[in-house]
């Protein structure tokens, strides 16, 4: 107890001594003292390029996007950042342990959906002001932006994107008598499409799939389908969940119905997540909502169609999901961070590095670059990720509401798919509870 | 002179001898103190502290995290099925595990390659064993399902993790073959500890093979049974990386163990350290209570 009080107190005494720090330093901005302490602000618009070594953290998913940019960012700068790549399944816990003992690292990223909780929590410093600077900000991905904030400062930009595209499977769409340039643009479309790959027969290939038993897949590709349909998933504030609307309604009966007719893979259902993307790589799946990000790798084996989420009559809609970065609270480089994310969000990084390799691009205006332009399927990723039906679902207790293993949107869509009951608005009201505590 | 010398001298000895006791068993003594006094007396504040993963000690809120813990909407669920587990495990594990001790007892050709079939799973980690019987499971790529279609067991495909009974039964043959060969060896060298000359003085007496295993085998190796029972409730009620591996605790969290919940909360979604830290008591007092009961019970029947 003694030893805990005398740490806290240790560290109200360097909270005060920091912001001493920084007011010293923002009053000497003008004549450009440099030093220990430096704010956020203090090397201008574009950060500092002293030489500092700055360290970052991702989770592994990103890794390869991760490894592009920090090698792209150290070859041309005179500051190094040093990555650490951690395992999925580690990263919350690994980042809570450091926020704790004030260890984390200058620049760490995490699952934008996590961003509004992290924010709340202080585990990143204010950028407001360094973003509205910026000359392309208005072009910044707005879901990000927008989880990132909290009492109307910004803390997070985006780091690496992720989006939910309906793809599709061109050649078994042949095969099966479908257009197969034409992927389905309303929900029945979707539901039809799916029945007739089924009504193949072919061994071991299934109409659609999804992560049955993995809140994060679902909410990653069933929401927008809700928001394609003009309705939303959460209320404003993100304490009341409205996955009890009609339009939900129709989505849960539509993947019942597919379902039912045995036209998802039976593997669905005890699907965790770890394998969710592995059968359409394969070619044993006609049609499911998957990670845009995926394409790259999804060439490789399958001729593959892609088009916007489609709601109940039509629409179009994504989850821009995705990891947001900022600068922690931690960092001794703040200068030098904020010249590692000005960098992230030029050009030369969107295009030359993220563009360049298949990535999708955190800014409306390169939607149309000249990586993109070659396929014209990117080119429509990237458009979907900057329009404004396009979504970031924002609440604070969002994992434990949807992600996590047995959490009560689980519980819900298996009722609604599986179980055959009638539980919804008492499902519904379990995730209300969470997200309202 | 002498006198005073005397008793000084020999304060002196014993006193060096305290002394060098002392030092040998500060080492110990540190390594305990500092690895498990500690970090227990560190839980026990978490468990009665308002402590979030990210923002840390925020002050006493006792008892709050212990009636949010038995009140959370899956404690008890969670707590019936990782008895119902730890039952089925101990009783089928412990019963192959005789039966196998019993099989590759006797000396005969076949018996050094039977003990290193059973015990070669020993060897692999229990995540890696788990991630092996993932792949194995799995509707698309594993190959039993397939095999059981072919052999006519079942006709269409099989889903090893689909259904609440379907997913413990798959776990308890994970675990089956993961440890069998640990608690046969136990149970090997107990058995081989018996003297054959009991065995030979009851089959002169007419004892029949039954009769030899009730009365002589059985209560020959109760010691090292009941060792083996205490390691593997004391394991199975502390089951994680199994079912994390292969259910998450679905279907429809139907296999949801503690340990696994005090995860949840410290890790994915609550963010809670204080409550995860008071669930972690409550299973540590609800480990030591069936710990003392178990050695009670045994040291009674030994009397």
């Amino acid at each position: 107890m003694i030893t805990k009080r005398s740490r806290s107190q240790r560290r109200r005494h360097s909270l005060v001594a920091l912001v001493a720090v920084a007011a010293v330093s923002l009053a000497a901005c003008s004549s450009g003292s440099g030093g220990k302490g430096q704010t956020v602000a203090q090397g201008g618009i574009n950060g500092t390029d002293d030489g500092a070594s700055l360290t970052l953290w991702t989770r592994a998913p990103l890794e390869l996007q991760a490894n592009l940019l920090v090698k792209a960012y150290n070859a041309a700068h005179k500051n190094q950042v040093k990555l650490t790549i951690v395992p999925n399944d580690d990263y919350v816990s690994k980042v809570g342990a450091a926020a704790g003992s004030g260890g984390l690292p200058d620049l760490f990223a995490s699952d934008i959906v996590y961003a509004p909780n992290w924010v709340r929590a202080g585990l990143w410093q204010d950028l407001t002001s360094q973003i509205s600077k910026l000359p392309f900000a208005g072009q910044i991905n707005k879901g990000h932006l927008d989880a990132g904030t909290y009492q109307g400062k910004q803390y997070v930009l985006p780091f690496v994107l992720d989006l939910s595209v309906m793809m599709w499977n061109k050649t078994l769409y042949k095969e099966a008598g479908l257009d197969p340039d034409k992927g389905p643009t309303t929900l029945a479309d979707f539901v039809k499409q799916a029945k007739a790959i089924q009504a193949q027969h072919k061994p071991g290939v299934y109409g659609t799939y999804f992560g049955g038993n993995c809140g994060g897949c679902d909410v990653f590709t069933w929401f927008p389908m809700i928001w394609a349909s003009g309705q939303e998933v959460l209320s404003s504030d993100g304490t009341r969940s409205l996955l009890d609307s009609a339009a939900a309604k129709q989505v849960y009966s539509a993947w019942k119905d597919l379902w039912s007719a045995g036209a998802v893979d039976p593997a669905s259902k005890d699907e965790t997540g770890a394998t969710w993307v592995g059968p359409f790589q394969q070619g044993k799946i006609g049609v499911m909502p998957y990670p845009a990000s995926l394409l790259p790798t999804v060439n490789k084996t399958v001729d593959a169609g892609v088009a916007a989420i489609p709601g109940v009559d039509g629409g179009a809609s994504t989850f821009v999901g995705g990891d947001g970065i900022g600068v922690s609270k931690d960092s001794k480089h703040e200068a030098q961070a904020w010249n590692f994310l000005a960098w992230l969000m030029s050009a030369d990084a969107q295009v030359n590095v993220l563009a360049a390799n298949d990535s999708i691009v955190s800014r409306g205006d390169l939607a149309n670059n000249q990586y993109a332009v070659k396929d014209p399927r990117v080119v429509a990723i990237n458009k979907v990720a900057a329009s404004p039906d396009s979504k970031t679902p924002i609440a604070v207790d969002f994992q434990q509401a949807f992600n996590a293993p047995g959490s009560p949107w689980v519980t819900l869509l298996r009722d609604q798919v599986f179980n055959g009951k009638d539980n919804l608005s008492q499902d519904n009201s379990a995730i209300n509870s969470v997200l309202s505590q | 002179m002498t006198q005073p010398v005397t008793p000084r001298r020999r304060l002196g000895l014993s006193g060096r001898r305290r002394l060098t006791g002392w030092a040998y068993a500060t080492p110990t003594a540190a390594f305990v103190f500092v690895f498990f006094v500690l970090p227990l007396l560190l839980v026990t504040q978490m468990s009665v502290s308002d402590w979030g993963l990210f923002n840390g000690d925020q002050g006493i809120n006792a008892p709050h995290n212990f009636s949010a813990a038995v009140g959370q909407r899956l404690f008890w669920p969670a707590v019936r099925f990782t008895v119902e587990y730890t039952v089925v495990t101990t009783v089928i594990l412990i019963g192959c595990a005789l039966g196998l001790a019993l099989l590759v007892q006797e000396s005969t050709r076949w018996t050094g390659f039977l003990r290193t079939a059973i015990l070669v799973p020993s060897a692999l980690g229990l995540a890696s064993a788990s991630l092996l019987f993932y792949a194995l499971y799995s509707p698309d790529s594993g190959p039993l399902g397939r095999v059981m279609r072919d052999l006519g067991i079942t006709s269409g495909p099989v889903s090893f993790l689909g259904t609440p009974g379907h997913a413990l039964w798959s776990t308890v043959a994970l675990i089956v073959w993961r440890y069998a060969g640990f608690y046969m060896l136990l149970l090997l060298v107990a058995l081989q500890g018996i003297s054959a000359d009991v065995y030979e003085a009851a089959e002169i007496d007419g004892a029949g093979r039954w009769k030899r295993f009730g009365h002589i085998t059985l209560p020959l190796i109760r010691p090292t049974l009941a060792l083996c029972t205490i390691l593997c409730v004391t394991g199975s009620l502390l089951a994680f990386d199994q079912f994390y591996i292969l259910t998450k605790g679905g279907p429809d969290n139907s296999t949801l163990t503690i340990v696994q919940l005090i995860y949840n909360a410290a890790f994915q979604g609550r963010n809670d350290l204080g409550l995860a830290a008071a669930l972690s008591i409550i299973v540590l007092v609800a480990l030591l209570v069936l710990n003392i009961g178990q050695f009670r019970w045994l040291r009674g029947r030994e009397d």
